[in-house]
């Protein structure tokens, strides 16, 4: 059996290239090999939530993709979408509520949310709520982060803050 | 807190305010620093074998082929590293009695849980050395296992320490009062219930982790520690690794969620930096999330047996109970498995006037994974049983259950007294506290409602509670049973050159908000803005010696220290500023980060002054000799525990024919004292809530009768999700306690303290038209069904 492969994809908007092991999965080959350690490994199981990525435009348990997978696709984790600024509404709502405290779910639900908005969700709590049902967060209860959801789609449906 | 001075009256105070916490946008974009986020020079990952036995002699490990292995550095054993690290013993002087024999890192000739460690394979990464750990071969002689603890003590029951004669770990009686004679009262009426509690762990979404780095050259350990109280693992590092204290640097970065989970001691932790010092080169661990439910600590595992016995006027005359524990087979190192129970004994009816109390437990060795403190420890045990036994009994009475709390809570003006279990309360206000939450809720509306829909065939419930909650231990919880644990903390706050106050303190961030909470004591302190104040925490190089957080102590002890240290520097800048103003310092103050007379006129910037001060020391009077730095370090000496107290209420529908809970609302009125940022309290009781409900409907460790953790996954161990929790309504009595300027009682554990009694009394009530109870939680829909009948 083969045990490497090359790969060459996208991530974060930089070719990346590389050899891999076969077994690999995404969210350890992009936080161990490429160092974007802003997505986080829960439950290895692709329940909890944490490694959740955009893997062409789609959201992704990057513990349930192996990185071979990737090839050729286009990958984006917290820390290039941060930098474009698409996720900078949600980033607001989030730590003006304080819906985050540890902090380490909070990249994948973030992801999660970003791709509810985008498909046009709605500022429905309950909507909401059935939109998070795929991420854990042991800290906050939820309900911080549903109002800070709830928030930025009132305001994207409304043609934005202003 | 009279006079105008006080440091609440200050212009621009922040206490009090939702101000942001200045990490969570670092966070929010991704730039945690998460143990494993790090990697180090040299670094080599760590991976255990783990006993699929719950219990099994160690005859022999063939290490050879995992030795052989692509990438593998070192594999050791159990045996390999005992003359490494020193095997600890989890008893402290206080829980007298208390026995558990000493515990090795790796299992070395015993296994006694499943999941305990028996070999360490240390590789290139964390993918070669699992390969090479599942190439160990184990001559495993299994043993009878002890897994049921309701069985443990039966004489046909294998006994799991021989020397020991028995399981028994530990047992209390807590005695007040002629209890006999209130259950013979004839005009009494007596309930007796009998209450269960799953095993439960915290799930922590970031696994324990560590990094632990050994310079040889200067036998030097550092250690990356995911967890809650570094200074108590230097000592534990030190003593058990045969480093001096000195020598040892623990250093927590962002922690993914802690909960009590990470505040002890593990074994798999102590063998990495064992394996770093005996390889020289770092050691990465980080378990796995099947890892973390066989070897993260666990927790409750009660059978309580109660009475009770009210009089005909509604008041209790009388409460018994019997509470047993599991605790696994080994008491955890260093705060020992002891204090749940013991926090069980000491809570029960605690917020009542009881004149006649009889407590006891039993604290058992079992095959199972060691259990511990875990959030609100021993108090969502001692909350259920009473409030459940209130309910149970205001049923019996044919009160209401409000009614009856009101007749029985020590009234708001009671206090100072001493609890029927021994406790010494000061400053609580469960009346206001449960008149607020019937306000909030609109109690009678809520039963108006429940009538009418019962009369459709839709069942809801309310369910009440009402608590106290253990906060801002004093040297009585811990040290003076021989604990390495600080009961104080400190903090250093220091004014750079540029005007920006550096705070440094000894309790730690995990994203409770700790972090915030000490930038606004200390900007309020010294009269600047939030914006010019930077906080550090979590190193033992670097900050002041403390405990740590945990106990709901972060606010009220650090939060303690944090004020007295800025107000120490602020006389300081404010003495230097007078001798160069030729003033006298009380006519001066600090506001906005600029010194102001009387007046109100600005004199001079703390940028300005600090400047001169560093840069341009001639200016200076001779005898003028500025530090700009100030320690002080703060600790609970009044009483033994500040105890906070609250109520909370649930209102749920159950589907009778499926027996599913639908949570429709929550409530939670609570007076932790001084409230320094309402957001995150708010936050934190929401938090605590869910955790709360977590144990009252969902989470449980299965085991079979062997001993073996059926639902290791997260995929099979139900925690709560979005989709099922309610919105959770908060409000605060503020009653500051008299200990500490501040003020601050904790907040951190009262959500996870009450809301299980609130659901198990809302389920019940709901079930009560139809003659159903159910005193096993988790309440899972099967548990409810069978309460029916229905299966």
């Amino acid at each position: 059996m083969q045990m490497h492969r090359s790969v060459s994809l996208t991530v974060n908007g930089e070719r990346v290239e590389r050899d891999v092991p076969v077994r690999l999965n995404l969210v350890d080959f992009l936080r161990n090999e490429l160092g974007f350690t802003g997505s986080h490994v829960g439950c290895e199981h692709g329940v909890c939530g944490a490694c959740t990525v955009r893997v062409d435009g789609a959201p992704v348990r990057g513990c349930l993709m192996l990185a071979v997978q990737a090839d050729g696709a286009i990958v984006e984790t917290i820390e290039g979408l941060s930098a474009a600024g698409a996720l900078a509404d949600l980033q607001d709502a989030f730590v003006a509520r304080n819906a985050l405290q540890c902090g380490y779910c909070t990249p994948g639900i973030l992801i999660t949310v970003h791709d509810y908005l985008e498909r046009g969700g709605a500022a429905d709590r309950a909507a909401i709520r059935t939109a998070l049902s795929g991420n854990y967060c042991r800290c906050t209860g939820y309900q911080a982060i549903v109002d800070a959801i709830a928030e930025v789609a009132a305001a994207r449906a409304g043609g934005g803050a202003a | 807190m009279t006079g105008p001075l006080s440091v609440f009256d200050r212009p621009n105070s922040y206490i009090g305010r939702s101000v942001p916490r200045p990490n969570a946008r670092r966070l929010a974009e991704g730039r945690g620093r998460f143990v494993d986020d790090l990697s180090l020079p040299r670094m080599v990952h760590a991976a255990f074998l783990r006993s699929p036995h719950a219990h099994a002699r160690i005859a022999n490990i063939h290490t050879a082929a995992a030795k052989a292995a692509p990438g593998v550095v070192a594999v050791y054993s159990g045996a390999d590293l005992l003359p490494r690290i020193e095997p600890w013993v989890g008893v402290l002087s206080h829980l007298k009695g208390l026995r558990s024999p000493p515990q090795p890192a790796v299992a070395v000739d015993v296994a006694r849980w499943q999941g305990e460690a028996v070999a360490m394979v240390l590789a290139a990464s964390r993918a070669e050395a699992e390969d090479a750990a599942a190439l160990i071969e184990v001559d495993y002689q299994p043993l009878p296992v002890a897994a049921d603890m309701e069985r443990a003590l039966d004489p046909s029951e294998p006994v799991i320490h021989a020397e020991y004669g028995s399981n028994l770990a530990w047992e209390r009686l807590v005695e007040h009062g002629d209890v006999e004679a209130a259950f013979a009262d004839p005009d009494a009426t007596i309930v007796e219930r009998t209450f269960r509690f799953g095993r439960h762990t915290g799930v922590t979404l970031e696994p324990r982790a560590t990094l632990a780095a050994y310079d040889p050259s200067e036998r030097r350990l550092t250690v990356h520690y995911s967890g809650q109280a570094p200074h108590m693992m230097q000592v534990i590092y030190a003593k058990h690794l045969g480093l001096p204290e000195g020598n040892v640097r623990v250093v927590a970065g962002d922690v993914g969620g802690a909960f009590g989970i990470k505040v002890h001691t593990y074994g798999d932790e102590v063998a990495a930096a064992a394996a770093s010092m005996l390889l020289g080169r770092p050691v990465k661990f980080v378990a796995d999330r099947f890892e973390s439910f066989l070897s993260d600590i666990h927790a409750r595992d009660h059978r309580v047996t109660a009475k009770i016995a009210v009089s005909p006027d509604g008041k209790i005359a009388g409460f018994a109970m019997d509470d047993l524990t599991g605790i696994g087979p080994y008491s955890v190192y260093p705060r020992t498995s002891a204090i749940e129970a013991n926090q069980v004994l000491n809570l029960t009816g605690a917020p009542y006037m009881l004149p006649a109390y009889r407590a006891r437990a039993k604290v058992v060795f079992q095959n199972k994974t060691v259990m511990c403190q875990y959030r609100a420890v021993g108090h969502p045990i001692a909350v259920a049983v009473m409030e459940g036994m209130v309910d149970a009994a205001a049923a019996a009475t044919g009160r209401d259950p409000a009614e009856l709390r009101r007749l029985n809570l020590i009234p708001d003006g009671g206090y100072p007294c001493v609890s029927a279990t021994g406790m010494r309360f000061n400053e609580l206000s469960h009346h206001a506290c449960l008149d607020r939450l019937l306000q909030l809720m609109d109690y009678e509306a809520l039963r108006a409602d429940q009538t009418q829909l019962r009369e459709k065939g839709v069942y809801r419930g309310i369910g009440l509670s009402s608590f106290v909650e253990v906060t801002n231990p004093s040297p009585m919880f811990y040290g003076v049973g021989g604990a390495p644990i600080a009961s104080q903390d400190g903090a250093t706050v220091r004014l750079d050159a540029s005007g920006a106050v550096h705070v440094s303190s000894s309790v730690t961030e995990q994203g409770q908000g700790t972090e915030a909470v000490l930038a606004q004591v200390v900007a309020t302190a010294m009269g600047v803005p939030i914006e010019s104040v930077r906080v550090t925490t979590g190193d033992t190089d670097i900050t002041p010696y403390g405990g740590g957080t945990w106990a709901s102590r972060g606010a009220g002890i650090g939060g303690e220290a944090a004020l007295l240290a800025g107000e120490a520097l602020r006389a300081q800048v404010l003495q230097a500023a007078a001798a160069i103003l030729q003033t006298e310092a009380q006519k001066l103050d600090i506001v906005a980060g600029a010194v102001v007379d009387e007046a109100g006129q600005e004199r001079v910037t703390l940028a300005d002054l600090a400047r001169q001060i560093y840069y341009r020391g001639n200016e200076l009077p001779p005898d003028l000799k500025p530090e700009l730095i100030a320690t002080r370090h703060y600790r609970v000496t009044d009483y033994p525990f500040v105890f906070t107290n609250g109520c909370q209420a649930s209102w749920l529908e159950v589907d009778v024919e499926t027996g599913e809970v639908t949570l429709l609302k929550h409530w939670v009125v609570e007076d932790c004292g001084r409230v320094i940022n309402p957001q995150l309290v708010d936050e934190q009781m929401r938090g605590g809530v869910v955790q709360g409900i977590g144990g009252a409907l969902y989470e449980h460790c299965l085991y079979d009768a062997d001993g073996q953790l059926l639902n290791a996954t997260m995929a099979d161990y139900l925690v709560p999700m979005a989709a099922e929790m309610p919105d959770i309504e908060v409000a605060h009595v503020e009653t500051p306690t008299s200990t500490s300027v501040l003020g601050a009682k904790g907040a951190g554990e009262a959500g996870t303290g009450g809301a299980p009694a609130a659901i198990m009394n809302a389920v019940n009530d709901a079930l009560r038209p139809l003659n159903a109870e159910v005193t096993e939680q988790p309440i899972t829909p099967a548990r409810i069904l069978e309460a029916l009948k229905a299966i």
